[in-house]
Order: structure tokens, then C-alpha cells, then sequence
């Protein structure tokens, strides 16, 4: 397969970026969207251009770094995967595919495709822990029960990679999923019930500081999070949040 | 002795002051504080704009009927029973906080995200209306001020001219300056025209404002989410379909 391929170059984070236009060819369509960046960069080295640079890890979808945004949505036109799950399969020989990286102001673009996404570091240091002394006689961990329907909840909400892809879809760049999944994988749990109103209270401060938009409740998040994270843990998060702010001293 | 005394006492007092203005002051940055609770607030009042609009539509009803004499009572009514006055200063306020604030966080929705995207597909993962509220709103905000001019002003401040009724009492005659309004075919187009983005509005909005306040369950989020739909189909058709009957007739 050969694709025409719009990709954005920006030479550093106070450069100004543009679009630049290769052509790439002998792309197989088992390769994934990954692969198909890896052959362009060989292409692109054999014509003395600088190669395409871009956040990728695992290469299995599980990490979150593979930040692209692909012909006007995260992650390209697949649901349920990052861009290391997208196959070339996906398009059609000779097609135009655009490639940028995602935007936001908390996300500021630090080379081409790769961002700076440490905001959500600091949204988790912010209140996304339980305090547990964890030295010496640790208690049994199925000693606390736990309601079949929350631990899912909770889990479902831990399935959260932090690949920002809520962020970058979001026609506001909200971090509302990402904060409302951190948020719920530990309120949800009965260790996290003690820190709940301080949690939700100092994690959507940090949001707010980090320039993040406010959530329209367009629901675009859940359909691009490549984990499926429901925006039920938003409502959770207002909720919370809510009487968090009423009760707290 | 006294004078320590005296100073302790004016101590404590201006501690207690001191301690009073802080409190006060943390509540009242308490209410615009934070992102969640500036999208509180535009669920409240948007709620409590659809309660009015109920009210308003029933009012309306005579038109339709051409009943000039219950119209005219419902205008006078609506205009001098007490109780309907301060619930009135409570609509004008909702009004203006529901625009400003709606103008505030649509600003800062806009700074999250810097720089645009070059391909940016919306319509892939989010309703027409949920991505276009302050269009609509702003469309809606626009329409109810020509609204306001051309009844509620003249109601209240205008020369209306003054008729008696079946019961011997003086009333202000609204209905026909509401006819006469209605049978100029550009004013009712623009009506059923404003009426159709105030529908598209509440096609989002009204859900939302449930999600917003953290109201998301799955025994009743998909009630809410049918009920919101069919409230602002409703709504829309019938405020259209009193010019367009005055028109038309």
C-alpha cells in the first residue's frame, strides 16, 4: 500500500509547526500505524530529512504514550484502540492521512508529535493515592469485603492508561475522564473512602490549575478512550465533588 | 488588669471578625471557585429555565385558542401577583447567569487548546448539538431580547392600549399587539427559526445539566436522556406553532 501522509513538524515547543507532506510506500496492511511511522522515518533518513518524531512504548496498548491524532481523531478511526492497535487495514491504498499531534494548552507539543503530558502526572500526585502504612504486618487483602459491582466499577475505572486521548478529542481539551477515572478507581474502594472529599477537592483543583478546558458533556471521551472508561465516572466526580465542597471544612 | 482585659476582649473580637470575613469570603469564591462549580451552576439555572419555559408555554396556550379574554388575565396575572414578581427577579437572574456564565466558560474553553487542529472530525464521536451549545444558547440569548423588547417591555414600561373585559375589569389588551406582532411574516419566520435552535439546546442541554450535577444512574440516566429528547421536541413545536397558527389564520 502507498499513502500520502500529512504529518505536523514543529522543530521544538516555542518553534512555530506546520504541515509537511511525504509520500510513503510498501506498507503491508498487518503493519500497524506505528510500523507504517517506522518505514516513513527509514524513508524519510535515505532522503536526508529529519525523521518523524513520536511518543511510543509498549507497542501493545497498554501504556498510553502512541499520541496521535489521526485524520480528525485520537488514536485514528478505531474504536477501543491506541495507535499502536490501528492497522493499515484501516485505510485504503493510496489514501491522504493526516497526522497531528494532541492538542491542548496542558499538553504543550515538545518535538512534531510528542507532547508533554506531566499535567496528569501532577492531577495524580494531587490526591490519587490511598495513605497506607505499608510496613510490616500488611492486612489481608480479601479481608475487607467489597461489593462485586464496585470493585468492577473500580476496576474498570484503574483500566485507565493516562494516554490523554480524552483530552485531545475533546472539543474543550477537558480532562474530566482522566481525572473522574482516577478519581473513581480508589473512592469506589473502601481504603479510598477515608481521603475521598480531600481526593476529589485537591484533584480538580489541579485540573483546573493545569489550563485544562470544562466539560460540555459531549460524551466524544468515552467513545475515543481506548479503554472504554465511562463518562459515569464524571457524573461520580460532580457528584462527589459536590458534596465534597458542601461537607468539607 | 482592666486594660488587659479590655485588650484580650478586643482581641477575641477582632479575631472573630477576622475569622467571620475569611469564612464569608471562602464561600463566596466557593461559588465561582472551581470549573465544576461554575458548570453547577449553569445546570441549575438551565433547569430552571426549562421549569419557566413549561409555565410560560401553558400561559401561551390561549393564543392558539384566539381566547384574547384568559390570555389577557394570564398577562395581567403574570405581571402584578406578587409572588409571580419575585419568582420573576429569580428568572431575570438565571438569565444573566446562565449567559455570562456560559460566556466565561466558553472563553476558557476556547484558551485550553491554543492551537486548532488542521483536521479536526467532530461529528465522529459527538452529537451536532452537544458540540454547538453556545451557538445555540447565543442565538437563543439574541432571540429573547427582541422577545423581551417587543412584549415584556411594553407590557411593562410601553403604551399598550387598555380594554374592558367580560368581567368589567381594565386590562391591558397584550393579545393584540401579540397578533399584530405574529402576522408580520418576518418576525414569526425568525420565531419558529430562534424556536429551532432553543430546541437544539435542550436536545443536549437538558440531559446534561443531570449529568453535570452527577445525576447518572442506569435505572434512570436513559429516562432522563428519552425525557430530555421528547421535552425539547415538544417545546420547540408548540412555541413554533403560535406564530406560525397566527400567521397562517
Amino acid at each position: 500500500m502507498n499513502f500520502t501522509i500529512n504529518v505536523w513538524r514543529q522543530n521544538g515547543p516555542k518553534e512555530k509547526g506546520k504541515i509537511a507532506t511525504y509520500q510513503v510506500s510498501g506498507i503491508s496492511n498487518d503493519m500497524s500505524f506505528l510500523e507504517m511511522i517506522d518505514v516513513l522515518n527509514e524513508q524519510l533518513i535515505t532522503q536526508n530529512i529529519n525523521p518523524v518524531v513520536f511518543d511510543h512504548d509498549c507497542r501493545e496498548g497498554i501504556c498510553g504514550m502512541c499520541s496521535m491524532f489521526i485524520n480528525g481523531e485520537a488514536h485514528g478511526p478505531g474504536r477501543g484502540v491506541t495507535t499502536c492497535q490501528l492497522h493499515m487495514r484501516e485505510f485504503k491504498d493510496g489514501d491522504t492521512i493526516t497526522i497531528e499531534p494532541f492538542r491542548a494548552k496542558a499538553f504543550p507539543v515538545i518535538k512534531d508529535l510528542m507532547v508533554d503530558r506531566s499535567s496528569f502526572d501532577r492531577i495524580i500526585q494531587a490526591g490519587g493515592y490511598v495513605s497506607v502504612n505499608t510496613s510490616g504486618n500488611l492486612p489481608d487483602a480479601n479481608a475487607t469485603p467489597i461489593e462485586k459491582q464496585d470493585a468492577d466499577a473500580a476496576f474498570d475505572a484503574a483500566t485507565c492508561i493516562g494516554c490523554g486521548a480524552c483530552v485531545a478529542t475533546c472539543k474543550n481539551a477537558s480532562a474530566m475522564l482522566f481525572t473522574s477515572a482516577k478519581v473513581s478507581q480508589l473512592s469506589l474502594l473502601p481504603q479510598g473512602k477515608i481521603e475521598a472529599n480531600e481526593r476529589v477537592l485537591n484533584m480538580v483543583k489541579q485540573m483546573d490549575m493545569e489550563g485544562f478546558g470544562n466539560c460540555t458533556n459531549t460524551g466524544a471521551c468515552e467513545v475515543e478512550c481506548p479503554k472504554g472508561i465511562s463518562i459515569e465516572n464524571i457524573a461520580r466526580m460532580n457528584r462527589e465533588f459536590l458534596g465534597a465542597s458542601i461537607t468539607s471544612k | 488588669m482592666l486594660l488587659t482585659m479590655n485588650f484580650l476582649f478586643a482581641f477575641g473580637l477582632t479575631f472573630v471578625y477576622e475569622l467571620r470575613i475569611t469564612q464569608i469570603m471562602t464561600i463566596s469564591i466557593g461559588l465561582v471557585r472551581s470549573s465544576l462549580v461554575r458548570k453547577y451552576w449553569m445546570a441549575l439555572t438551565g433547569l430552571f429555565l426549562c421549569s419557566f419555559l413549561v409555565v410560560h408555554l401553558l400561559g401561551n396556550l390561549p393564543l392558539l385558542m384566539e381566547d384574547k379574554e384568559s390570555f389577557n388575565s394570564y398577562a395581567h396575572f403574570m405581571t402584578n401577583f406578587p409572588l409571580i414578581k419575585i419568582i420573576s427577579y429569580g428568572l431575570y437572574l438565571s438569565i444573566v447567569l446562565h449567559s455570562v456564565d456560559g460566556l466565561l466558560l466558553t472563553r476558557s474553553n476556547k484558551k485550553a487548546r491554543e492551537t486548532s487542529y488542521v483536521q479536526y472530525n467532530g461529528k465522529a464521536n459527538a452529537s451536532w448539538s452537544s458540540r454547538n451549545m453556545a451557538i445555540l444558547g447565543t442565538l437563543t440569548l439574541v432571540f429573547l431580547i427582541i422577545h423581551m423588547k417587543s412584549f415584556w417591555y411594553e407590557m411593562h414600561f410601553g403604551n399598550i392600549p387598555v380594554y374592558t373585559n367580560s368581567s368589567g375589569k381594565e386590562l391591558k389588551d397584550l393579545y393584540s399587539i401579540t397578533v399584530a406582532a405574529f402576522e408580520q411574516p418576518w418576525y414569526s419566520i425568525f420565531y419558529v427559526f430562534a424556536m429551532m435552535g432553543l430546541g437544539f439546546h435542550l436536545w443536549h442541554g437538558f440531559a446534561s445539566s443531570f449529568q453535570t450535577l452527577g445525576i447518572n444512574h442506569a435505572k434512570y440516566t436513559p429516562f432522563i436522556e428519552i425525557f430530555g429528547k421528547a421535552f425539547s421536541v415538544i417545546i420547540s413545536l408548540a412555541f413554533a406553532s403560535i406564530p406560525l397558527y397566527i400567521l397562517l389564520s
